[in-house]
């Protein structure tokens, strides 16, 4: 499995470390309930198809990425840098 | 206090010759790690070629030379090399002295890309990995910086901890490819 960097360029998987799907970037606004803090924390879906992740470039650049991949059939799809699609 | 003599990373373990390839260890003088403030990118760039006649890398390149350069090392990383940094550039960036913290290895030889590509990921064919590129990779599992520097001419820094693991891990790559090429 190869990870398109935005930075680097395709690296090895090796080269990075995976952190899980990217709700990470999407804390709850302030007075949130409950509901919406349990999901954020622990409840994470667990698609068959397209989802998004988290992953650090670890050994390469250093940044965090947004990778978009498929389950089913472990197609990479893209990446773009966690700042950006934070905004 | 008594007297003390500095030790280079590699002493006593280079130079050598393994499988036709040379390993030699590489005094790259004062290391400074170049961290531009958000938004200063530009300002930073113009203090290098202000200051001391750099440019700036894009990501995966290094300007001017081992011996004096600015070697990309990571996201809004660089590494000032040769060059004791002057005031401008604190103004425009965070600023690491780490002179003491790297092993630099230059590797040479007609088969040192195919002993290197059996410890690091990196793709490293010529139209690539080309003259002047370089990489933060690993390279057996250890944090590195991998440059091209010639046609079959590598630098490779690893922090000075691992200098001892990264020539036993070179060594064996290298007298590998040897090994298979002489059959």
């Amino acid at each position: 499995m190869r990870l398109p960097c935005p930075i680097c360029g395709e690296r090895d998987r090796r080269e990075f470390y995976y952190a899980g799907h990217a709700v990470a970037l999407e804390r709850p606004g302030e007075g949130a309930g409950a509901k919406a803090w349990d999901d954020y924390v622990h409840n994470r879906e667990n698609p068959c198809g397209e989802t998004r992740d988290l992953w650090f470039h670890e050994s390469g650049c250093g940044a965090w990425l947004v990778v978009t991949r498929d389950t089913a059939s472990h197609a990479v799809l893209s990446a773009v840098l966690a700042e950006e699609a934070a905004r | 206090m008594g007297e003390l003599t500095a030790q280079s990373p590699m002493d006593g373990m280079m130079p050598t010759r393994i499988g036709g390839v040379a390993l030699r260890e590489v005094d790259l003088g004062a290391l400074t790690l170049v961290m531009p403030y958000r938004g200063a990118d530009d300002a930073l760039s113009g203090a290098l070629e202000a200051g001391h006649g750099l440019r700036w890398p894009d990501a995966g390149r290094m300007t001017g030379t081992t011996e004096r350069g600015v070697m990309w090392f990571g996201r809004t990383q660089a590494l000032l090399i040769g060059v004791e940094p002057g005031e401008g550039l604190s103004v425009h960036a965070a600023l690491v002295d780490q002179s003491d913290a790297w092993a630099a290895v230059e590797i040479e030889g007609d088969r040192a890309a195919e002993a290197l590509a059996r410890l690091t990921p990196v793709d490293l064919r010529t139209g690539v990995f080309g003259v002047g590129h370089t990489a933060r990779t690993e390279v057996a599992h250890m944090a590195a910086s991998l440059t091209r520097t010639g046609e079959a001419t590598f630098l490779l820094m690893v922090f000075r901890a691992f200098s001892r693991t990264l020539v036993h891990e070179l060594g064996t790559a290298l007298e590998g490819v040897a090994v298979r090429a002489a059959r």
